[in-house]
C-alpha cells in the first residue's frame, strides 16, 4: 500500500493507494478508516484503488471550518480531483455516501459510474431505523450497531501499541462529529431534490442486517436518480458490508464496474 | 452574599414505576404522562413560590430554559420572568437563561431581554447557557458540533445589538442580517448583568474572566462535587490575573431546612428521592451527541480516564455514561452531599462552610425540588429566609458586586394596578 498527501482548503488529506489499471475511489464509511482493510486488498487485485479521507476522519483535518453541505460538496470534489486525474468509479460507504451522491450530481462526466453501500442521506420514516446519533457513551456502543461480525468493527478500532491511547481516542471520536457536521440530525440531506442530475449506473448496496439504513431508503434513491440503478443486498452483512462481507462485496464491486 | 431562589418547575407526578418503566425523562418522555390540567395548578403554584420568595426577602428569584423535560416546565423561562417582573417588585430577575443557539434570529434574546429589563425597571440578570445537549441538539435538532460556534457568534450580535447606538447589518458566519436595531433597549447600561451557566470546561471560565462574566456551576450533585470544579475555576482566575471576588461565581445548592433536625430528615426524603431518582432518569444516549464537547475538553476528559484507569490497573474499563450522579436513597444522596438538610442553624452553618469553601457570593438555591408540595416549598422558604438567611447574608461584605442588576430609582418606577378582588 502506498501512502501520500495532499492539500486541500488548507488542511492535510491522506491518500492510500494499492493495485494498477482503471482508477477506483473508495470513500470510508461510519469512523473511517484508522487502517487499510482486508475489502480494499480484494479491490486492488484487478484495479488501482485510491482511498482518500474526508475531512475530519483518520488522516485528514479540517472538519471544523465546513459547516454547510456546500462546504462539504466543495471538499470532497476538491479531494477527488487531488485523487486523480482521470475518469473513476466511486465507492462510497454510509455516511460519505451522501458526499458521493452531491459530487456525482456535480460531475457527470468524472464519476463514471456509482457504488453506494448503506448510504444515508435519505431519511424514511416508514421502518422505524435506530439513531446513528443517539448512542450510549463508551467503546461498546457502535460495533454490534455497525457490522454483524461486531468484532470487525472492534478490531478495526484496536489500538496498535505504537499509537498515543489519547489521540486514538480522539481520532475515533472526531470522525463522529465530522460526521454529524454535515448529517445532524435526520441524515436527509435533500439530495432527493437534485437527483435529477445523477445520471450515472449505479449499485446501491445493504447488508441484510443493517438496522441504520432501511431498504426503503434505497428505493426512494433508486427512483428519484436519472440514471439507471440497482438495488442489491449483501447476505449476512450490517451496516458496514465492506467489514462483513469484504470478499462478497468485491465481487459485487468487480462486477458492476 | 446573594440569596438566590431557583425554581426548576418539575412535574410533579411521574409514576412510581417511572425509573423501570420509562426510557428517560428528556427528551423522549411520553407525553401521556402529563396531563395538562395539573400542570395549570402546578404552573400557578410554582410562580406563586416565587412571587411569595421574592416577598419575604430573597435577593434574586431564578427560572431557567429546558425542553421536553419531566423535571423542568420552563421551556419558555421569558414568559415566566414576564409574569414575575409585573408581581415583584425589589428581587432581582435571573433567567438562566435562554440557549442562545437555540433562537433564529439571535436577537429575539436580545429584544426580549430588554422587555424584561424594561418591564421590571431594569432588575434583569441575563443568563447565556449554551444549553444542555438535551434540550438543544435532541429535543430542537440543533447540530451540535456548530452549537458552540453559533452561541459564541449570538452572543456577539446580541451584546453589539444593546449596545450600538445605531442601525447595523450583521454578517455573520451563520447569521446575517441587513438591519439590526433593537427595541426596546434595555434600561441597564451598557446591558443587565451577564452570567453563565457552565459544566467545568476551562475554556468557559477564560471566556467568563475575559468579558467579566459571573460563571455559575449549575450541578445537581452539591457542594462536595462542585468543590473540585470551584477549586479548578479559581486556580484559573489566578492564572489570568483576576482577583477572587466571590460575587464571580454562582454555585447551585438543594436546601430542606425544619425545626428539628429529624423532621427535616422526615420532611425531605420524598422529594429528593423523586427528584433524583425520577428526574434525573435520563437516558444515557442522549448525554454525548457528537461535537457538543470541545476536542480539548475531551482529551482533558481521556486524559484523566486513561490516568484513573492505569491507577486501578483496569485498562479497559471506562466510567458508566449517564447523567445521573449515582445516588438515589436518600442516604446516599445526604451522604454525597446533593442535599443539605437541618434546623436553620444547621444549614446556616453548612451554608457558610460550603461558600467560604467554593468562595461563591451568589447561591442560587433549590428550596423546592421534586415532588415537594407547595406547602412544604413555602414552609422551607419562610423558614430559610427568616431565619438562615440573616446568618449568611453579611458573608464576602467585603467585597464589591459589579455583578448586580442596578434598577431605576423606585420613585421612578410604575406599580402594576391592584386588581379587584
Amino acid at each position: 500500500m502506498r501512502q501520500r498527501s495532499l492539500r486541500s482548503n488548507g488542511a492535510d488529506v491522506r491518500i492510500w493507494e494499492q493495485g494498477e489499471g482503471e482508477p477506483l475511489v473508495f470513500l470510508a464509511g461510519f469512523g473511517g478508516l484508522p487502517k487499510w482493510i482486508p475489502f480494499l486488498d480484494r479491490l486492488a487485485e484487478s484495479r488501482r484503488v485510491i482511498v482518500p479521507s474526508l475531512p475530519g476522519f483518520p488522516g485528514a483535518e479540517g472538519h471544523d471550518r465546513l459547516d454547510d453541505l456546500s462546504d462539504w460538496t466543495a471538499a470532497t470534489l476538491d479531494i477527488l480531483e487531488g485523487a486523480t486525474d482521470a475518469p473513476f468509479g466511486l465507492i462510497a460507504s454510509s455516511v460519505s455516501a451522501p458526499l458521493a451522491l452531491e459530487a456525482a450530481a456535480m460531475q457527470r462526466q468524472r464519476i463514471a459510474k456509482l457504488v453506494l453501500i448503506g448510504p444515508f442521506g435519505v431519511h424514511d420514516e416508514r421502518p422505524r431505523a435506530i439513531d446513528l446519533w443517539a448512542q450510549r457513551p463508551g467503546p461498546k456502543s457502535y460495533p454490534p450497531l455497525l457490522c454483524a461480525r461486531p468484532e470487525r468493527y472492534a478490531a478495526l478500532w484496536e489500538k496498535p501499541d505504537d499509537v498515543d491511547e489519547i489521540e486514538w481516542q480522539v481520532m475515533e471520536i472526531r470522525a463522529r462529529e465530522a460526521a454529524a457536521r454535515y448529517l445532524w440530525p435526520l441524515n436527509d440531506t435533500g439530495i432527493l431534490k437534485r437527483a435529477y442530475r445523477i445520471t450515472q449506473p449505479m449499485l446501491l448496496l445493504r447488508g441484510t442486517e443493517d438496522r441504520l439504513v432501511p431498504r426503503t431508503s434505497l428505493e426512494k434513491l433508486n427512483t428519484a436518480v436519472a440514471g439507471e440503478a440497482l438495488i442489491q443486498e449483501v447476505a449476512e452483512a450490517g451496516h458496514l458490508v465492506e467489514l462483513d462481507q469484504p470478499k462478497a462485496l468485491a465481487g459485487l464491486v468487480n462486477q458492476f464496474i | 452574599m446573594k440569596n438566590l431562589w431557583f425554581h426548576l418547575m418539575p412535574y410533579k407526578e411521574l409514576p412510581d414505576n417511572f425509573r423501570d418503566q420509562h426510557k428517560s425523562v428528556w427528551v423522549d418522555i411520553d407525553p401521556g404522562l402529563l396531563d395538562p390540567s395539573r400542570a395549570h395548578v402546578m404552573y400557578n403554584e410554582f410562580m406563586d413560590e416565587l412571587e411569595y420568595a421574592a416577598e419575604v426577602g430573597f435577593d434574586g428569584i431564578c427560572c431557567n430554559e429546558h425542553h421536553a423535560n419531566g423535571y423542568g416546565l420552563m421551556p419558555s423561562p421569558n414568559l415566566i420572568a414576564a409574569t414575575l417582573a409585573r408581581r415583584t417588585e425589589d428581587a432581582a430577575l435571573c433567567v438562566m437563561g435562554n440557549s442562545l443557539a437555540l433562537y433564529n434570529p439571535p436577537i429575539r434574546v436580545a429584544e426580549e431581554f430588554a422587555m424584561l429589563d424594561c418591564i421590571s425597571g431594569g432588575r434583569l440578570i441575563a443568563g447565556f447557557p449554551v444549553g444542555s445537549p438535551m434540550d438543544t441538539a435532541y429535543a430542537y435538532g440543533q447540530n451540535p458540533s456548530k452549537l458552540r460556534e453559533r452561541y459564541y457568534e449570538a452572543h456577539d450580535l446580541i451584546m453589539k445589538a444593546w449596545t450600538a447606538e445605531e442601525t447595523f447589518a450583521f454578517n455573520g458566519r451563520f447569521n446575517q442580517q441587513r438591519y439590526v436595531n433593537v427595541w426596546p433597549r434595555p434600561v441597564q447600561k451598557p446591558h443587565p448583568p451577564v452570567w453563565i451557566p457552565g459544566g467545568g470546561s476551562i475554556e468557559t471560565w477564560r471566556w467568563c474572566a475575559e468579558l467579566d462574566y459571573v460563571y455559575c456551576y449549575l450541578s445537581y450533585f452539591g457542594y462536595k462535587l462542585g468543590l473540585r470544579t470551584m477549586r479548578g475555576f479559581w486556580e484559573e482566575m489566578d492564572q489570568l490575573g483576576k482577583d477572587r471576588n466571590p460575587y464571580r461565581a454562582g454555585f447551585l445548592q438543594f436546601v430542606g431546612v425544619a425545626e428539628t433536625h429529624e423532621e427535616a430528615l422526615r420532611l425531605y426524603k420524598e422529594p429528593a428521592e423523586y427528584f433524583y431518582g425520577r428526574c434525573l432518569h435520563v437516558s444515557p444516549a442522549y448525554v454525548q451527541p457528537p461535537g457538543y464537547t470541545t476536542e480539548a475538553t475531551i482529551r482533558a476528559q481521556v486524559q484523566s480516564q486513561v490516568a484513573a484507569a492505569a491507577m486501578k490497573g483496569r485498562s479497559k474499563k471506562t466510567k458508566r455514561g449517564g447523567f445521573s450522579g449515582g445516588a438515589t436513597t436518600w442516604e446516599e444522596i445526604l451522604e454525597a452531599g446533593y442535599v443539605i438538610v437541618g434546623t436553620p442553624d444547621e444549614v446556616a452553618e453548612r451554608l457558610r462552610e460550603v461558600c467560604t469553601t467554593l468562595n461563591v457570593g451568589n447561591l442560587m438555591l433549590l428550596l423546592q425540588f421534586g415532588n415537594m408540595s407547595h406547602e412544604l416549598a413555602k414552609y422551607n422558604t419562610q423558614l430559610y429566609a427568616e431565619q438562615v438567611l440573616p446568618q449568611i447574608s453579611g458573608l464576602f461584605s467585603e467585597w464589591e458586586n459589579r455583578w448586580w442588576p442596578e434598577p431605576m430609582a423606585g420613585a421612578d418606577r410604575r406599580s402594576p394596578r391592584q386588581v379587584a378582588a
